[in-house]
């Protein structure tokens, strides 16, 4: 065991899978000799060599047409995307051509590969850099989409991301990089994709969130209980597609009341595709509608108005009061 | 359009005029008798099969079809230069070269239908589905160039695209990513002149297309693309070089579709001149090969009848195999998403049993 943020989490997993299967190949842009512009490839060209880490020209499509071609061929590529807000260069190839080549070609090819893209607001990043787009993946049949939220969690689900043998997209929020360290084995785990995890029991409302939003909603939660008295029942999905409907449905027969908390805006991300099925598979155990914890729908805000337009443990808490009283 | 020589920032490749006079004797490729008149039977057999499948297109016995007529020297002469563990990346035209190459022509049928049966290319063709996003074959292409060279293997990639999709970034993406890994990737620029309705003085002011490959700093040439033996000997140049580690090309077929650009209502009378297709006519590419073989004393008006014959008996063939292919249900697309599915489309995939009585 030793002590990882999540960008080390990351690195060890891209190495353990180089060093397990040949056929893994990384590249992108600065992911070579640079080690990546978070550091999360640092040190696997030097030890892997030019033939499986590797830089790109700058073109996102071509990037991951690259992968496509690669894929079909063999070989399980782990293309990055330096940042999701980049990802609308490259959509046709990730939604039209990689999602669907299994189902087109009837079987006979597939795509094994593992879109690593960082996201996410906090750090004070230019335009187009943090945009919380998942949603736009979760309406793309043929595609997994999995975001972490700490370092043991992004391991085990990345080395499980790089073994599946359908195309999977892995998001890594940008401030939960070095926000903190965990424990995490040395060798080599996995985590189940659709399958989320309960990070804080509670019996009197459920949260479900992904993201950087789970540690948010689990200050909360610890802030409101002081305040309230009341336990909130904090889920991380870890994977928004496939959604674990599973474990929420089992938390909302317990509490009987939820909410969704994302950074994306009100009409993007999983909250609604998560009541949507929360409505089909649990309304007969719901005391109250289930409600959005979000920014408005605006385009993602300005370095300097960050902070007061992504959700905080206070407007999470607002949320819980008013969706315990409705 | 000037299809002069000497003006061009490219080379141009002429081989035979259009009496099927040899013009470039220093460029006649080395192809035995046999393989002259396979070439000949392969287009006259196309052109064959394009014109039954306009029919059958027309009596809603075929769907999705993009006529080839007129671009069978570009198609076969290309194609014919690669070898069987080369890898094809078609466009939605280029239904051809993916049957020459192994796609059996039934499956071709399926694809046209719209049945998933038409995707399931056979083992050992080393063909992928025709590609609908116009661009996309080209970074793709790139990507399998780059997993043979990887894998040390000696093949090469091969894809197609005509003079509108030179427009999209994709195109240029492709061939400058095969151009930075220097990887074994031909790509075929199929210049018909007309992306539907738009020339393709719309589409650049570039003289030529294949001058786009200076862009990638890779080799580019134009050809004239009714000739056969000219697309052969371009290709074959361009196929050779990037088999033995010479990276990619960029090769331009000037050509014309004597058709609409596809049976689903396109009328090219609203954007082409009756004199514009006489000029074409003119240039058909079965006909100066035909002269030229007849004068070798390769080919008869009794080796034609036969491939007439053949085409056509293959097509019926074919069409009752595509007819017969048993109907998709819903389950089996559900089930041919992913490799093992995820619990949330299990579920839909209950219902939809339950829909079907299973």
């Amino acid at each position: 065991m030793a002590q990882m943020t999540m960008i080390q989490a990351i690195n060890h997993a891209l190495d353990l899978e180089l060093a397990r299967d040949d056929k893994v190949l990384v590249f992108g842009e600065d992911v070579g000799k640079n080690g990546g512009v978070f550091r999360a490839t640092e040190g696997l060209q030097a030890k892997y060599g030019e033939q499986r880490v590797f830089d790109t020209p700058l073109a996102e499509s071509g990037i991951a047409g690259l992968a496509v071609g690669l894929a079909i061929q063999g070989f399980r590529p782990v293309p990055e995307i330096q940042f999701f807000g980049f990802v609308f260069e490259a959509f046709d190839e990730i939604a039209s051509q990689a999602a669907r080549m299994r189902y087109r070609s009837g079987g006979r090819y597939h795509c094994p590969i593992t879109f690593r893209a960082p996201f996410g607001g906090g750090v004070k990043t230019p335009e187009l850099h943090a945009d919380s787009l998942e949603g736009l993946l979760l309406q793309t049949p043929g595609i997994k989409v999995v975001i972490p939220s700490t370092p043991y969690d992004a391991k085990g689900l990345l080395i499980t991301s790089i073994r599946d043998n359908d195309p999977v997209f892995f998001l890594e929020h940008m401030k939960l990089y070095r926000s903190f360290r965990q424990e995490v084995p040395e060798d080599a785990y996995t985590i189940p994709l659709g399958v989320a995890n309960v990070v804080r029991e509670g019996k009197d409302i459920t949260v479900i969130a992904y993201g950087a939003m789970v540690h948010t909603a689990l200050r909360a939660a610890d802030e409101w209980a002081k305040t309230s008295g009341l336990q909130a029942e904090v889920i991380d999905l870890r994977t928004i597609s496939p959604l674990d409907i599973e474990t929420i449905v089992k938390s909302i027969k317990k509490t009987h009341r939820a909410v969704v908390v994302q950074e994306a805006q009100r009409s993007a991300g999983a909250a609604a595709e998560i009541i949507a099925q929360i409505n089909e598979h649990a309304i007969y155990h719901l005391e109250g509608p289930v409600l959005r914890i979000t920014p408005p729908d605006t385009v993602y805000p300005f370095a300097m108005a960050e902070d007061d337009w992504i959700p905080s443990p206070q407007r999470v808490i607002r949320g819980l009061e008013k969706a315990m009283n409705l | 359009m000037s299809t002069a020589l000497g003006s061009k920032p490219v080379p141009y490749l002429q081989v035979l005029d259009t009496e099927g006079n040899v013009v470039n004797p220093d460029r006649m490729p080395d192809l035995r008798d046999e393989q002259l008149r396979e070439l000949m039977r392969r287009m006259v057999f196309t052109r064959i099969w394009d014109q039954r499948a306009i029919r059958l297109a027309r009596q809603g016995r075929l769907g999705f079809y993009a006529p080839v007529s007129g671009q069978e020297a570009s198609m076969i002469g290309s194609e014919f230069a690669t070898a069987r563990e080369d890898f094809i990346l078609p466009g939605y035209r280029d239904i051809p070269q993916a049957v020459w190459h192994g796609m059996p022509m039934y499956q071709a049928f399926l694809y046209s239908k719209g049945h998933q049966h038409g995707g399931q290319i056979p083992e050992g063709v080393n063909v992928l589905m025709p590609q609908i996003i116009i661009g996309a074959q080209y970074v793709q292409c790139a990507g399998v160039a780059l997993a043979f060279k990887l894998k040390g293997e000696k093949r090469v990639a091969v894809t197609y695209t005509g003079d509108g999709g030179t427009s999209q970034g994709d195109f240029y993406e492709g061939i400058n990513f095969a151009g930075a890994f220097h990887v074994p990737a031909v790509f075929i620029v199929q210049n018909n002149q007309f992306a539907i309705s738009v020339p393709v003085r719309l589409q650049t002011a570039a003289e030529t297309l294949a001058q786009k490959a200076v862009a990638a700093g890779i080799p580019g040439i134009q050809v004239d693309g009714n000739d056969v033996l000219a697309v052969y000997a371009a290709t074959k140049e361009a196929v050779d070089r990037a088999r033995s580690g010479g990276g990619p090309s960029l090769i331009e077929c000037l050509t014309f579709r004597f058709g609409p650009h596809s049976m689903s209502g396109d009328d090219p009378t609203r954007y082409r001149t009756k004199e514009l297709e006489h000029e074409w006519e003119q240039k058909d590419p079965l006909v100066r090969f035909r002269l030229f073989l007849q004068r070798k004393g390769l080919w008869t008006e009794e080796d034609e009848n036969a491939v007439i014959e053949e085409a056509k008996n293959a097509v019926n063939e074919a069409l009752k195999q595509a007819e017969a292919t048993p109907r998709m249900t819903v389950t089996s697309l559900i089930d041919s998403m992913f490799e093992q599915l995820p619990a949330d489309l299990l579920r839909q995939r209950e219902e939809f049993a339950a829909e079907e009585g299973n």
